[in-house]
């Protein structure tokens, strides 16, 4: 089997390297800091994002503690603010981009029988790029006081509505870092996309037709795209941002003639695109690892291919979805209604081709399955709110409100989280060598499931009974005190579910099962080579003639490419 | 009449279900005649724009569920029905491809089921948001604050804040009285929310929004700011009270009414200090010096039900809190604390409370 690619014998020389001994802490950082790797910059990318994703988690618990009874006292008005904007941000772009980029650096290289991204140097800058942009960031709270004291971190959300930003309204210099934070993030996000894009196109191995690439491969080149579409108009819009703050212009200085809803254009433009940035990648993951629990291979892949680029066009005609409460006209209303309701149909197609690759095959609830159940239910919920949320006239009373936090809370965490999940565990025996513990991770799967959905299930009815989002604080007798208390018990559930998730990282890099090369008898590239991979991943680079080459290898009386 | 009904009915029993569920003070009232609206469910509507949306929503809420059973149904189906047993050959199943029919079908019936979605969404965008004004709407104008509601009624001559007075309308159209608001800010944005009067529209500085209420019922409708805008983005809490059309009538006249002058030696001093402090660089006291603009207008303050847009429902301790410190009751409000001495808090307080 695999042997048929790999060279057994062959041994690659230790690289010399002038400086510490192995293993010391020395050699450990400047092996981090040093690393052009796509596989160290992606364990490291994932690394800091679960980081992030482990601060910021701990931000909304706070928020979830103030807002468990009316008129809590837990927080100040202020603190409350700061934390949802820095919640927010955090989680899209210190927690969601790095994520997605992580597996997209481990695995593209891998998938597609390469050696490495094409540009590995601008690989490393990306990261770094990314990492000091989130420190930049949460220093915010020591550096944007200043010498005014005039703020600390951004208050403003996430989506920083101006005129909210505008010196006026936001002093000190708390916006300045948001903006700065965003801007440097940016140019990381970009130079990964452009690398990722690249590294599809031109590095693929012998046979890899666009064709034969795994749906996962596919996903990340629209992704790549779009990330190249729709991050210079952020970018363009945080720069008018520090022009109005700092030189002067009026771009949104409504008090001179600017305006309040070009920013949110701006913003939007970026912003709806942004999910499905964030989305595909969860799909991408789904992609390989139903069919290999299912022991089927996708139900039809040109489709999926076709769903995703439609996806990925008509997320960009969609963005004002988010401004139904602007004052837009009735016909640009009705545009944007429609236009986001298109959508659902290749995002159907998505879920039922799912469900046609398992019917028939024979389903194996290892954990990334498990998880990948979860999302299915999960992203069905996510969309279904998303195709109430696309008929103007509902979200006339729904936006703003709790509905929406709940609606996008499944999408992320019911859609994304859980197939990032899936897919850790899914990949865990190649990055490291060994299997995740199963009892740990079932612990992690039902108490994480229980929590969320008691979290945020709630959240849709406070929305539906007029509770607006981003509040600190609610007077009693409004209807909303069972649903917010259920919300922080679901979030205090949640938390010992990640406790478990953390334990198992940990517990299983040093207890874990031995895995081999090919744990799960899975069928693409990169479980044809070691785990973990040597660095240049590839002894002799694979040259593949079908979607699953490792089927072909593993039936050779019933190869795929017989029928491709 | 039979859809519309059919759906109405639908929507109020999905939200009767609801409301056991949450609603603990439905038939509290405010000591007047009217019962307080607190519990604000969208599916609950009392007001034409507000029902019109209720409507689309049930419809669109029910097809949601209808897919949303059919899909979970066929995941849990599938989940059961094709895991792997235990007694299994470890042999792989047949390998399935695709299927272009199968795909087809489920491409063409999300295509219907959109192309329904777009007919009642787009009808009931143009029905709520081009629907023209009788003559004989009342016209109103709210603008937002950094954190409170300024309420102009310019044809009447009368400026308030924080509770829009108007009167019920009718279900029949050709009797309905309907209340045209023009929505404006002076610093960032802000959001019309009042859940079951209609749904939410920004106050955008720079930019003239509008939005219109039909009420069927008196009543006081909570809702609140609900674009975030600062720091007690919470605390911008609107109420509408519904009149009845005479109920209306005696409250334009009251607010008309001046003031009377203070008469205690208590109040002089108040008077005296409030005009003395900084009190009226913010304020306005309609036929007096104070004319100042950025605080809420105080002509007719007693006559409100809340203090501080909202914060504290409006009696003589709360009022002499927030005299005292507005910063304790609002933390970040743009009021200050004035620093006053006790006995001055207590005039001050006097003085305000003849504003009715």
């Amino acid at each position: 089997m695999s042997d048929t690619i790999i060279d057994p014998n062959f041994k690659a020389p230790e690289p010399e390297r002038v400086g510490a001994e192995r293993g010391s802490l020395t050699r450990i950082v400047q092996e981090l800091v040093f690393t052009v790797d796509h596989k160290k910059l992606g364990l490291m990318y994932i690394g800091s994002g679960l980081l992030f994703f482990v601060v910021a988690g701990l931000m909304a618990t706070m928020m979830r503690l103030q807002l468990a009874f009316p008129n809590g006292e837990v927080l100040e008005p202020e603190v409350f603010n700061r934390l949802f904007t820095m919640h927010g941000t955090a989680m899209v772009f210190l927690v969601g981009m790095p994520i997605i980029f992580g597996f997209a650096n481990y695995l593209i290289p891998l998938m597609i029988g390469t050696r490495d991204m094409a540009f590995p140097r601008l690989n490393a800058f990306a990261f770094w790029v990314f990492f000091f942009s989130g420190l930049l960031l949460y220093f915010s709270y020591l550096g944007a006081p200043g010498l005014y004291a005039a703020g600390s971190a951004p208050d403003v959300g996430w989506f920083a509505y101006s005129p909210l930003t505008a010196k006026a309204f936001s002093r000190g210099h708390s916006t300045d870092y948001w903006t700065l934070s965003l801007l440097m993030g940016g140019i990381g996000s970009i130079a990964t996309a452009i690398n990722i894009i690249v590294t599809i196109i031109s590095l693929r191995c012998k046979g890899m037709t666009l064709g034969r690439m795994p749906l996962f491969v596919w996903l990340f080149l629209v992704v790549a795209f779009l990330v190249i579409i729709s991050m210079p108009p952020l970018s363009a819009c945080q720069i008018m941002l520090l022009c109005d703050r700092y030189l002067g212009a009026k771009f949104f200085d409504t008090q001179a003639g600017g305006s309040a809803v070009l920013w949110q254009h701006f913003f939007w433009i970026f912003g709806h695109p942004e999910v499905y940035i964030l989305i595909l990648p969860g799909f991408a993951i789904a992609n390989e690892i139903i069919p290999v629990f299912s022991r089927k291979p996708i139900f039809g892949y040109p489709i999926m291919v076709a769903a995703t680029v439609m996806i990925a066009f008509i997320s960009l005609t969609v963005w004002a979805h988010h401004m139904f409460t602007v004052g837009m006209t009735s016909m640009g209303n009705t545009f944007f209604a429609i236009s986001t309701m298109v959508i659902a149909v290749p995002t159907g197609i998505k879920i039922f081709n799912w469900l046609g690759t398992m019917y028939g095959g024979k389903l194996r609830f290892d954990l990334p399955m498990l998880f990948c159940i979860g999302f299915l239910f999960q992203f069905l919920i996510a969309g279904l709110t998303g195709v109430m949320l696309s008929v103007a006239p509902f979200t006339w009373q729904l936006s703003d409100s709790y509905f929406v936090v709940a609606h996008f809370h499944y999408v992320l965490i019911g859609g994304l989280l859980y197939t990032v999940f899936a897919g850790i565990y899914y990949w865990y025996p190649k990055a490291f060598g060994r299997m995740p513990n199963v009892k740990l991770g079932h612990w992690h799967f039902w108490l994480f499931t229980i929590g969320f959905h008691l979290t945020f299930g709630p959240q849709h009815i406070a929305g539906i009974l007029g509770m607006p989002r981003r509040i600190f604080t609610y007077e009693a007798g409004r209807g909303w005190e069972l649903w917010n208390l259920l919300s922080t018990i679901g979030v205090l559930i949640q938390i010992p579910g990640i406790l478990f998730f953390v334990i198992n990282l940990i517990y299983s890099y040093i207890k874990g099962k031995k895995a081999g090369d090919d744990p799960w008898d899975a069928w693409t590239l990169e479980w044809s080579t070691t785990s973990p991979p040597p660095e240049y991943n590839f002894a002799k680079l694979p040259v593949v003639k079908s979607r699953r080459p490792l089927w072909d290898a593993k039936h050779p009386e019933d190869p795929d490419w017989k029928f491709e | 009449m039979s859809l519309r009904g059919t759906f109405l009915s639908l929507v109020v029993r999905v939200c009767g279900v609801l409301c056991v569920l949450t609603a603990p003070a439905l038939a509290e009232t405010a000591g007047l005649e009217y019962p307080m609206r607190r519990v604000t469910d969208m599916f609950k509507p009392l007001s034409r724009p507000a029902e019109m949306i209720s409507e689309a929503a049930g419809v669109v809420l029910l097809i949601c569920l209808g897919i949303f059973l059919v899909v979970t149904g066929l995941l849990v189906f599938i989940v059961i029905k094709f895991r792997r047993r235990a007694q299994d050959d470890g042999r792989e199943p047949p390998q399935i491809y695709g299927s272009t029919n199968i795909e087809l079908a489920w491409t063409v019936i999300p295509i219907l089921i959109t192309v329904v979605l777009a007919l009642v969404t787009s009808r009931t965008i143009g029905e709520i948001q081009d629907m023209p004004m009788p003559a004989n709407a009342l016209k109103l104008r709210v603008v937002g604050h950094q954190w409170w509601w300024e309420i102009r009624y310019e044809d009447l001559g009368i400026v308030t804040a924080n509770e829009v007075h108007i009167p019920v309308s009718d279900r029949d159209r050709a009797k309905a009285t309907p209340t045209h608001i023009v929505l404006q800010s002076a610093d960032v944005i802000h959001s019309f929310w009042v859940p079951q009067l209609a749904g939410k529209t920004d106050l955008v500085p720079n930019k003239t929004n509008e939005t219109w209420l039909d009420p069927y019922e008196t009543g006081v409708y909570f809702g609140n700011c609900a674009e975030y805008c600062g720091t007690q983005h919470a605390n911008m809490l609107l109420r509408v009270i519904v009149h009845t059309p005479e109920g209306f009538a005696k409250w334009v006249a009251s607010q008309k009414t001046p003031p009377p002058a203070p008469q205690a030696a208590e109040e002089i001093k108040g008077h005296g200090l409030f005009y003395a402090n900084s009190c009226i660089n913010c304020h306005t006291v309609d036929g007096t010096v104070a004319e100042g603009v950025f605080g809420p207008n105080l002509t007719k303050l007693m006559t409100r039900q809340t203090i501080g847009a909202g914060v504290a429902e409006l009696n003589d301790k709360t009022l002499w809190a927030w005299v005292d410190d507005p910063q304790k009751m609002k933390t970040g409000c743009l009021m200050p604390d004035m620093q006053l001495l006790e006995p001055e808090v207590d005039a001050i307080v006097a003085y305000l409370k003849t504003l009715k």
